[in-house]
């Protein structure tokens, strides 16, 4: 069972999503060069942070576009788990795979500091672990991170509970305070903050456990979409 | 933008012949102050450079330290002021890639980044603010982008940068002891010009750097392209992993003038090159332009025919140009042709080495009395002092800079910026800690004993995190050095460094030397910056919550050294005094002793003594852990009376620890053994900072409303101002 890492150029969390796949939760990890296809087996497939082409025109705007995007689509329309982290979620929205946009932070600065997440959604392959309200301690570091949808959109996301994770307190202006969304089946799930950075104790000051149940929640789920 | 003309005889009288106009070009390139170090060169051979931990290798740009394990780190640092003086943003920004590609060259992955700003008076100076606030996106875009952390740095702000700016990037790199590039080259190797297109920006930017800045020659400032960086790190480190580089080399100050005849002059070989190979930005750029241009994001390879396809197929890969630009020859000559044109033709032993001067130094008159005390007259209420402190923003937190760069990616940051140095765990089980600290203010007092000030402060932010420092890189900022006086300052500064390097067993890895340094008012204040590199083989110090009933200890002695200090130049508007001077053996018995009770984990919390003295430094560590404490005078070891001085004189050498009542006779008996002088001063709860004297309450302070004031003061200067 295999999960993708999937590279574009100017990713920069890739490696960091790599080892915490690979060493901590010992998933059979492989990197996806963005130029190239996925293979049938592939069980899961993450988009991470990073500034794909150096957020020119828009964060994720260009990557959007990459080969892999297809099938990457493809392989959604089947159920298998796909994660977008930052860069990866900005992607993701601007594909199409999920809905609303990310504007500039309501401080127009990047930036970077440990919140906490509230769970919203625990029937996604990434939260099936966690328990509803459960309170994940989390770093954010992104520029455009501000969440948007119209009032419309929103009432429908919150219909189709569509919102995995919300923001514990005001971080960056986003609609609802809303940190993650998914699509309406509940594989394809974005998130602005960064679970990766948050699984070890080493880096994390606060506690690593809640966002670990992220990663279990997928090993949990492997291969159950296929 | 030319020789001198003493420069030019020498050179006739080298070549035996007049230089051609690319030639002239390429020597007054590589001949200018910042190439050269033609002022500097001869005296900084005092420092120690070696030690048992450094690798020397042919032509690196970092220095590099062994950690084991097979294990290495490499370190350098470099500073961008002129260009930020002028483009605070785009000079900053490429500071920052500079000094990356620099640790790339050594075939490590950079993994952190540390910024030292320096700017004017932002409370009063708008132009200042501006500055300030542009340079800190720079760095933030461009660090950020890459993936590269940035955890550390220090900021100050004085007068004496008054519509200028020093821009300092320290970076580290990391890898295979295996995967280092050793430097080599064999005749009919290729020479290979990979990453972003040659064009008219940076134009003789290294020369402008070796000038007075009175002119805005924007054209000198080059323009930053973090994503071109990025895919060359990712490119070039992919190639070390296939070993398709023999050498390598970062194009910077000089462009290709300088990276051609350094790796020849270093590599002892010749290089036959012709500029119609190199990609640009434009048509029509002469020969001249193109060997000086200073245009980012570039790299110099050496490889062979053999290899050459794999790194083809690596840069098709990233999309990363590379140009095969020449070819290496015997001898020892750098041979610029266009096309079949002979432009230069001229050895490159030449070329690479100026000749080194021997400036006059005369000691400044400024300093005959400058250490006169003054006689400053008591406050009325040390309170609101204390308050008015907090918002100044050389004291007030830095988190409104530090939350705008990435310095979690890498998932390496243990200990993360805004305490005393950051500590990044390493791949061989040991962690790295590093801090750069400088102090213009002491340093103008009293240029040898600031200089080594700001040293051992270095050292004594990574002892805090438990670690023992293992190298030094200094990064030398000064006027301009044909003023006698100044290049005195320059001269005392480096034998300070050099004693206390030498005493303590701290190599220099790296360094960096900055002249010309002038504002239209003047020369800036002597401004060393010096980085130091801890290991900590097995445990950080990682602060844990301080409690009710907890202990404060404060080792070391308060002297009656306030000049420079924050409490006389930001409330007494007074510039004098004695500067605090490090007595070595006390520094080392109480670093000794600090690590010490680290390693028996005694401590709850270290916290170094420096700006704003013992006052402010007590009082962050309430701030942070959002508690009150009670904190008497009079069991601090001093040798000065009135109360203000105790609290705010910035003597060094002295550190806060904070710890559990029950620990406290374990930490007195081993302190009393080591021979420190130390007082527990103060005891934790409530929600009030107080200092007395004799049962006289000093100062009395909500620690929440501290902590708005020393959190949010920065942030609103610079929006709201």
């Amino acid at each position: 069972m295999k999960v993708g890492v999937i590279v574009f150029p100017g990713s920069n969390c890739d490696r960091d999503m790599f080892h915490v796949l690979r060493d901590v939760f010992h998933f059979d990890t492989q990197y996806f060069w963005h130029e190239k296809g996925l293979p049938k087996n592939i069980d899961a497939v993450i988009l991470p942070g990073g500034f794909s082409y150096g957020d020119r025109l828009r964060a994720g705007a260009i990557a959007a576009h990459s080969p892999i995007i297809h099938d990457i689509q493809k392989i959604s329309e089947k159920g298998i788990p796909v994660l977008g982290v930052c860069n990866g979620f900005q992607i993701l929205v601007e594909s199409g795979l999920l809905p609303g946009v990310l504007l500039k932070n309501n401080s127009l600065n990047f930036m970077c500091k440990w919140t906490s997440l509230i769970v919203k959604n625990n029937e996604t392959p990434f939260t099936s672990q966690l328990k509803i309200n459960q309170k994940i301690p989390i770093p954010i570091a992104n520029g455009e991170g501000r969440y948007y949808v119209d009032e419309d959109t929103l009432k429908s996301l919150k219909k189709n509970n569509q919102i995995v994770f919300k923001y514990a307190e005001v971080v960056n202006g986003s609609t609802d305070k809303i940190a993650g969304v998914c699509n309406e089946n509940g594989n394809v799930v974005g998130m602005m903050p960064h679970p990766e950075r948050a699984v070890e104790s080493e880096i994390n000051p606060i506690d690593n456990k809640p966002s670990s149940k992220i990663f279990e929640s997928l090993l949990n789920n492997m291969g159950v979409y296929q | 933008m030319s020789l001198e003309p003493q420069e030019l005889s020498y050179l006739k009288s080298k070549i035996g012949r007049e230089p051609s106009s690319t030639e002239l070009q390429i020597v007054a390139a590589e001949w200018s102050e910042h190439c050269s170090y033609k002022s500097s060169k001869k005296h900084l051979k005092m420092l120690p450079m070696t030690g048992p931990l450094v690798i020397s290798e042919k032509g690196y740009d970092s220095g590099v330290l062994d950690v084991g394990g097979g294990y290495v780190i490499t370190a350098h640092i470099e500073s961008h002021n002129h260009p930020s003086a002028i483009e605070p943003y785009g000079g900053a920004a490429t500071g920052v890639g500079g000094v990356i590609r620099d640790i790339l060259s050594a075939g490590t992955r950079p993994i952190a980044i540390f910024d030292g700003l320096r700017f004017g008076n932002i409370e009063k100076d708008k132009h200042a603010r501006w500055l300030f606030k542009n340079a800190v996106s720079g760095i933030a875009d461009y660090g950020n982008c890459l993936g590269i952390p940035t955890i550390g740095g220090e900021v100050e702000f004085d007068d004496c940068y008054s519509n200028y700016a020093l821009v300092d990037v320290a970076a580290l790199g990391f890898g295979k002891k295996e995967n280092l590039i050793k430097n080599h080259a064999n005749k009919g190797d290729l020479l290979i010009l990979m990453g972003g297109p040659t064009g008219r920006d940076g134009i003789g930017g290294s020369q402008f750097a070796s000038d007075l800045l009175e002119s805005e020659d924007r054209s000198a400032v080059q323009i930053p392209d973090p994503f071109i960086e990025k895919l060359i790190i990712e490119a070039i480190l992919e190639a070390r992993n296939h070993k398709l580089i023999n050498a390598l080399k970062d194009l910077g100050g000089g462009g290709l003038s300088c990276a051609v005849s350094e790796t020849a002059d270093s590599l002892g070989i010749g290089i036959e090159m012709d500029v119609e190979k190199v990609h640009t930005k434009e048509k029509g750029m002469n020969p001249e332009e193109i060997m000086i241009s200073e245009s980012q994001e570039r790299m110099l390879v050496i490889t062979n025919k053999q290899k050459l396809k794999k790194l083809q197929v690596i840069c098709k890969k990233y999309n990363i140009i590379c140009s095969v630009i020449g070819r290496v020859t015997s001898g020892n000559k750098m041979h610029v042709k266009k096309g079949k044109k002979t432009f230069a033709d001229i050895s490159t032993e030449i070329v690479a080495n100026a000749k080194l001067l021997d400036r006059p130094s005369k000691i400044p008159t400024y300093l005959k009395n400058i250490q006169k005390e003054k006689k400053i007259a008591t406050i009325p209420n040390i309170s609101k002092t204390l308050m008015k402190l907090f918002s100044s923003p050389n004291i007030a937190s830095k988190i409104w800079i530090y939350s705008q760069f990435d310095h979690e990616v890498g998932i390496r940051t243990v200990i993360k910026p805004g305490q005393d140095a950051s500590v990044l765990r390493l791949d061989n089980g040991k962690f790295l800690s590093a801090k750069i600290d400088g102090n213009p203010k002491h340093c103008f007092i009293n240029p040898r004993e600031g200089a080594i000030g700001c040293f051992e402060e270095a050292c004594r932010n990574v002892i805090c995190t438990g670690a023992k420092p293992i190298g030094m890189l200094d990064h030398l900022q000064f006027g301009n050095p044909q003023d006698p006086e100044i290049f005195w300052t320059f001269l005392e500064t480096l034998k300070g460094l050099t004693d206390f390097a030498n005493y303590f067993q701290i190599p220099c890895i790296g360094g960096k030397v900055s002249l010309y340094n002038e504002t239209s008012k003047g020369p800036i204040k002597p401004t060393p910056l010096i980085g130091v590199l801890g290991l900590i083989e097995k445990n950080p110090q990682i602060s844990q919550k301080v409690e009710p009933g907890d202990c404060l200890v404060i080792i070391g002695t308060t002297k009656n050294e306030l000049g420079g200090s924050e409490y006389y130049e930001y409330i007494h508007k007074f510039i004098g005094g004695n500067c605090p001077k490090v007595d070595f053996s006390e520094s080392k018995k109480n670093m000794k002793t600090v690590l010490e009770l680290i390693n028996k984990k005694y401590l709850k919390v270290v916290h170094d003594c420096a700006k704003g003295g013992l006052a402010i430094a007590a009082s962050e560590i309430c701030m942070t852990n959002q508690i009150g404490c009670n904190i008497s005078l009079d069991k601090v070891p001093h040798k000065t009376q009135e109360p203000e001085r105790v609290l705010f004189s910035e003597s060094h050498s002295r550190y806060l620890l904070v710890l559990k009542q029950k620990n406290l006779s374990k930490v007195k008996s081993i302190m009393k053994k080591n021979k420190v002088s130390f007082g527990v001063i103060g005891k934790f709860s409530g929600k009030k900072i107080q200092f007395n004297k004799e049962k006289k309450s000093l100062a009395d302070v909500s620690v929440d409303k501290a902590e708005k004031i020393w959190l949010n003061s920065l942030r609103e200067m610079v929006l709201v101002g």
